[in-house]
């Protein structure tokens, strides 16, 4: 239990990123939706279209909504300018802010539609103007309805918050996702709790300006309010209490080796006196495009990738003539520099247990192309959409009765519980060699190399003193260092933190 | 606008149309200053509608109403209705202010403040005590509130009271009671008073002047005694033979 009060008590940073994101989501669907539900009091039509518009809202996943606002500012900033952020704050605060519109804008309107007639009638008739029936009548009668759906757009909204982790917004879901990553269910259980005692919080300290309000006891609701500022104001001053606007952000991806390694990365610029900053869990193409917009100023990726996702190319020319095109394409298009290779390979590639693998006599992915119709193939989220896996499916024609995504640490559970038969797997994954697993031949070479190498975003290529202190990292680990980092982080007993197992890995590189 | 002799409030050929519908239809009226005139009819004969063009809670579709010599549309919407007193059947009081608060709001709206005392005099003219001025409108009886509703209209000293079925939610004896208030209150005070009323005994027994409506037309125009004595043709007749009938009964039954 120790561990768990530990990892919660450890949380102050993402707690005080949390309430300043919901606070500001709240507060910009506020004002966007009291506006609105006065404007749609006196006209039916807008009524109906803004109702109609946040219940569209309310159906998108959170998730997708918080996905679909990177493109849309990406596409916006033709009309901004290269400066308007595409990941972190902004559009987590945006997709959050609509979001908590629908409760807000529907009891506001549902309780302008309630007022009594007879009230509207007298406020008309003793010759209220348009503002004093507003301010003196409409405005004190729908504040406690107005305030319940405040309370209920808070609780989805501390909710939905945790999920703004995907697009590098850190947040309570920070624990969540890293503890999902490396099946580590106290890091989980601190992000639910912390997150929803959060919840529970706002919602009774709200629920107390409600009362206020309905009681109409204005020490009551002044009360609340002011304890919710001073929260507000607390993990304000926590955020931007002291300066470290210059912190380097180092990017990762999510999954267990992306987190050791932006560790990794941040210990040696801490000891070389940078400040940092972690933006983990960021998906592979949000990563990329992140570092080149310069949201992250630092991040690890792999050849591979590179060369089919944000190249398009199809071909698979020799390792170093690829790492030189590489360097050469991102130099011309996105500024970005690669500082150099970290000296193992993190490839995919078509795993199965040993014995499935003996049994059938499958030693490359020829064979099970040839035999292995009947199998099941498990993948990450990302791997069935990736063209590198399009290329080997179609370089050998394979066909499988099925197949299902798992998220990185379930797909290897899967495997051994015949879920699946065979995996995309990642070559420097510790769990290979812990689980006994071969990696199947690859005659045509139809799977590109993925070195993984170290990228610097356009800003941070300038930095002279940044640059000296990473090179050391270039060429300094080994598969084996890195898959015994991985796996113990990945394995179910004594798992280590992502910091423990990047000074283990640096220790085993000589760092 | 010439004000015709002896007139302080008067429609000139008044419409008003919902659609399909005619509400008004063609209403010519003038009213001496310090009448008390009552608007009598069916359901759904326009008497509302037209007494809401007064203060232009609903516009006329035609026609002029001309209010102390200025046209009604040319005074500015809060101004107008603030010189005004309104009072209506569902009274309307602000649930989240207290009595006192409630009176005094015409006056708030125009920039002034009403005196403690004032508020108690204006609770003494609806015979309710000055303590009441703390006390919400939920914890008051329906009449109490009416009463309050008289002293809110009377709070910013109008000349004309406008009344729409201002008793009908009241039980017999407070209706009465705060009938009788209501007209010592318009004699004190010289108002001109109009009030939209379904019960032809209350018309009778208050107004100096019965007007009867039917299908948006005025069918009458007479004297509470002329009516009594039979004039105004038959659809005032119909409604003065209620109270009549009711009134014979009761007194077969005395003998």
């Amino acid at each position: 239990m120790s561990g768990l009060w530990d990892a919660i008590a450890g949380l102050g940073d993402q707690l005080a990123a949390h309430v300043l994101l919901s606070a500001s989501a709240i507060a910009l669907g506020i004002i966007v939706a009291l506006p609105l539900a006065v404007w749609a009091s006196r006209s039916p039509a807008v009524s109906r279209a803004s109702l109609a518009f946040a219940s569209l809202v309310q159906t998108i996943p959170a998730l997708a909504l918080l996905a679909l606002f990177f493109p849309i500012l990406l596409s916006l900033r033709a009309v901004f300018g290269e400066g308007l952020p595409t990941l972190g704050f902004l559009p987590a605060l945006l997709a959050l802010a609509l979001y908590a519109l629908l409760p807000i804008l529907r009891n506001a309107v549902t309780a302008q539609a309630n007022l009594d007639p007879g009230v509207i009638e007298a406020a008309h008739g003793v010759g209220m103007t348009f503002r004093q029936r507003l301010l003196l009548v409409e405005a004190p009668l729908s504040a406690p309805f107005i305030m319940a759906g405040i309370r209920t757009a808070a609780v989805w909204t501390i909710g939905a918050a945790t999920l703004a982790t995907t697009i590098g917004q850190k947040s309570l879901g920070d624990p969540i996702f890293a503890g999902l990553q490396t099946q580590n269910w106290v890091l989980v259980l601190a992000g639910c709790i912390a997150s929803a005692g959060l919840a529970i919080l706002a919602d009774s300290l709200l629920g107390t300006i409600e009362r206020g309000f309905r009681e109409r006891r204005r020490g009551l609701w002044l009360g609340g309010l002011a304890a919710v500022l001073l929260g507000v104001g607390a993990a304000f001053f926590a955020q931007f209490g002291g300066d470290d606007d210059d912190s380097v952000v180092i990017g990762a991806k999510g999954f267990s080796e992306q987190y050791i390694l932006a560790r990794l990365i941040g210990q040696r610029l801490e000891a070389e006196g940078f400040a940092v900053e972690y933006r983990d869990g960021l998906g592979s193409a949000v990563a990329h495009s992140a570092a080149a917009s310069g949201e992250i100023d630092v991040y690890v990726d792999y050849t591979g990738t590179i060369w089919t996702n944000q190249m398009k190319r199809t071909e698979n020319p020799p390792r170093e003539q690829m790492y030189r095109e590489i360097a050469q394409w991102e130099e011309a298009n996105t500024g970005m520099e690669v500082l150099g290779r970290l000296g193992f390979e993190n490839a995919y590639g078509l795993a199965m247990s040993r014995e499935a693998a003996t049994f059938g006599e499958f030693n490359s992915i020829a064979d099970v192309a040839q035999r292995g119709q009947a199998m099941v193939i498990g993948g990450d989220p990302e791997f069935f959409e990736r063209p590198e896996w399009i290329a080997v499916r179609d370089a050998y024609g394979l066909r499988f009765a099925g197949q299902r995504n798992f998220s990185p640490t379930f797909m290897y559970n899967a495997l051994q519980s015949g879920e699946a038969d065979i995996i995309g797997a990642y070559t420097s994954d510790g769990r290979i060699v812990a689980d006994r697993l071969v990696i199947l031949d690859d005659p045509r070479g139809a799977f590109p190399n993925y070195d993984a190498v170290l990228l610097l975003s356009p800003q941070a290529a300038e930095d002279e003193a940044l640059k000296a202190a990473l090179l050391p990292l270039i060429d300094a680990i080994d598969v084996e260092a890195m898959r015994e980092a991985n796996y113990s982080v990945d394995r179910e007993e004594d798992k280590l933190s992502f910091d423990e197992a990047a000074r283990l890995l640096a220790e085993r590189a000589g760092l | 606008m010439t004000e015709p002799a002896g007139s302080y409030l008067s429609f000139d050929n008044v419409s008003r149309r919902f659609g399909a519908v005619t509400a008004v239809d063609g209403v010519t009226l003038r009213i001496p200053k310090g009448g008390f005139v009552a608007l009598v009819g069916a359901s759904g004969s326009g008497k509302s509608t037209l007494l809401k063009m007064v203060n232009r809670l609903i516009d006329p579709s035609g026609g002029n109403i001309v209010l102390g010599g200025h046209n009604v549309e040319d005074i500015a919407l809060p101004a107008l209705r603030r010189r005004i007193g309104y009072v209506f059947q569902s009274i309307g009081l602000f649930p989240h202010m207290d009595v006192g608060q409630n009176i005094a709001i015409g006056p708030r709206l125009s920039g002034t403040s009403l005196s403690p005392d004032r508020i108690g005099e204006l609770l003494s003219l609806v015979e309710l005590e000055p303590e009441m001025t703390s006390r919400m409108p939920d914890e008051l009886s329906g009449g109490q509130r009416q009463r309050v509703g008289v002293a809110r209209a009377l709070a910013n000293d109008p000349e004309l009271l406008l009344m729409d079925e201002p008793f009908g939610a009241l039980d017999p004896v407070t209706r009465d009671a705060l009938g009788e208030r209501v007209l010592a209150l318009h004699r004190e005070f010289g108002l001109t008073t109009v009030m939209v009323t379904h019960d032809m005994a209350e018309a009778l027994l208050l107004a100096d002047r019965v007007l009867v409506m039917d299908a948006g037309r005025i069918v009458a125009d007479e004297t509470p005694a002329a009516l009594v004595a039979g004039e105004g043709g038959e659809v005032a007749q119909a409604l003065v033979a209620v109270p009549r009938h009711q009134a014979d009964r009761l007194a077969e039954l005395s003998r």
